[in-house]
């Protein structure tokens, strides 16, 4: 399997008054054509490994690394000139709220089209059929109507399908999915989540999927990472979840209450000091 | 003796064309020590009637019964001396430049407590957050130590009932089973009759013995936790719920 993505030794770091906070430790990973999961709990730096693949980090927090690599291609060393080539068109990244991703004072239509014309020299006409042609694929009935319609007239689902619309629309090489469905209700979830995984299995596409909804991820990826305090404590195959062996991944499963296994008490997560300061495991 | 009881419940926002009705002739009743699950989609009406019940929704119709009496309008000082709510955002629902103590001894002086020093440290140690958190702002909590502090103060007059509104989808899967196991212990402590609102099954099932389901403001079905376990439903939609979140749960 060719690599699209290799991270080796990946640093993310923020100076504040009391010393360097180190969001993510030493993280390393590769991605071929396939769904890969993050998960963690809030903080574990699961977001901010995937914001500095993108090189979205801006000063006075630092990203380093001993590899960043798309297709072979560096991507530290790179100007924001030429990160914004990369951007959209080669990685695109689907955030967790359509309500704040979307511009509020701007068609959906134009919005997608907007994407869609910065990365392909095409004309107005053909950029609309294909940008409806999008919404069409993202399952949206009506695409017609709903290309005039502005962001507030649409729903949550609606919304997050038509930034994945948007996302999907320059064709890129890997999509890094940011929560993209814990906005949503459960019933929609599922929808949005076939949906995207159809589109990114059809055009061969490696998916980075974060979350924090462990089921979720191993129901829908085929590989797992799992963070702890800004490094990977495990990497699994996401069928063998249940398998897991790092005390942490098995505290955060038997933490959920289930419908099926129902008990009095939950067991709470107990934290042990040295998940956090030992070695990352690649993946 | 009945903890809550809800007839015909009508609440509906804005007038004539603009009128949107939010639930839909509602009925539930809730016994006095049980406790009881509302579950929807968002925009179902859920936390609405919770709203009703506190006396946030301004337009309503219908019985709301608390404790075998109807409730006054407005709602009295008696009325939340029995009824208390948590919200669902612990990072919104405190005041960001108040500190815990001040959080407390606010409730407590309105209610009409003079010892209020002697009972700041036993609600403390009831969420289990201890004395040193006492005058610290919620800038310095986390969400869960927050999440505490939120039901801490909805303790403090010493209600019969409290009304949960998603008391843990703000907060992280590990964090949720601290927060739902002291939920348990405090309703079994304290003789509390819970209603809760929440989107999550599972939440819901592990807390509550009777779970109404909600769609576009009306309750179309409620059923016992253990009906609803075996998966023993009339109505297609709470089939449907059940379904979607047995999926993401299996694996």
């Amino acid at each position: 399997m060719s690599k699209l993505l290799e991270v080796e030794n990946l640093w993310v770091k923020f100076p504040t008054r009391t010393g360097v906070f180190d969001a993510v430790r030493g993280v390393s990973f590769s991605l071929g054509q396939e769904r890969l999961g993050i998960v963690g709990e809030s903080g574990s730096g699961k977001s901010m490994t995937g914001r500095a693949i993108l090189r979205l980090i801006r000063p006075p927090g630092m990203v380093t690394a001993d590899k960043m690599e798309l297709e072979g291609v560096d991507l530290l060393g790179r100007s924001e000139r030429e990160m914004r080539k990369v951007r959209g068109q080669q990685i695109s990244m689907i955030m967790q709220d359509p309500k704040f991703s979307l511009n509020p004072v701007m068609r959906v239509g134009a919005q997608i089209m907007e994407a869609y014309r910065l990365h392909a020299k095409v004309s107005k006409k053909e950029a609309k059929l294909k940008t409806i042609a999008m919404l069409e694929a993202v399952a949206i009935r009506d695409p017609e109507r709903v290309y005039r319609m502005y962001p507030h007239e649409v729903s949550g689902g609606m919304g997050q399908r038509i930034m994945i619309a948007m996302m999907l629309i320059p064709d890129p090489k890997i999509m890094i999915a940011d929560e993209p469905t814990s906005a949503l209700d459960v019933s929609v979830q599922m929808q949005v989540l076939e949906i995207m995984d159809k589109l990114v299995t059809d055009r061969g596409m490696g998916l980075i999927f974060i979350s924090h909804d462990l089921n979720l991820v191993s129901s829908f990826c085929d590989r797992v990472l799992i963070m702890y305090a800004g490094r990977v404590v495990e990497t699994l195959q996401a069928d063998k979840l249940h398998e897991a062996e790092h005390p942490y991944t098995r505290g955060l499963l038997n933490s959920l209450p289930r419908l099926d296994a129902p008990k009095d008490r939950l067991d709470v997560l107990k934290r042990d000091p040295a998940w956090a300061t030992d070695e990352s495991v690649s993946g | 003796m009945s903890g809550i009881e809800i007839e015909g419940l009508n609440v509906w926002f804005g007038e004539y064309e603009e009128r949107v009705d939010a639930v839909k002739g509602a009925n539930l009743s809730v016994p006095k020590g049980g406790s009881f699950g509302l579950v929807g989609e968002s925009g179902s009406g859920k936390s609405t009637i919770l709203r009703a019940i506190m006396g946030l929704a301004p337009t309503w119709s219908g019985k709301i019964e608390i404790l075998d009496k109807p409730v006054e309008n407005p709602r009295g000082r008696d009325f939340y001396r029995a009824v208390q709510m948590v919200f669902q955002d612990p990072y919104a629902s405190l005041h960001p430049r108040h500190s815990v103590d001040q959080v407390l001894s606010e409730t407590l002086s309105l209610h009409g407590f003079t010892d209020i020093d002697k009972r700041i440290s036993k609600l403390l140690d009831d969420v289990g957050l201890g004395p040193s958190f006492r005058f610290r702002y919620p800038h310095q909590l986390s969400g869960g130590q927050r999440q505490r502090v939120a039901i801490a103060r909805a303790l403090a007059p010493e209600p019969q009932i409290l009304l949960l509104d998603e008391p843990t989808s703000a907060l992280d899967v590990s964090v949720q089973a601290e927060i739902l196991n002291l939920l348990t212990d405090l309703r079994a402590e304290h003789k509390l009759t819970y209603l809760m609102v929440s989107h999550d099954l599972a939440v819901v099932g592990h807390i509550c013995q009777d779970i109404a389901v909600m769609q576009v403001g009306e309750i179309v079905e409620t059923l016992g936790v253990e009906d609803m376990r075996a998966m023993r439903t009339k109505h297609p939609y709470t089939k449907h719920l059940l379904e979607s979140s047995l999926q993401s749960a299996a694996g």
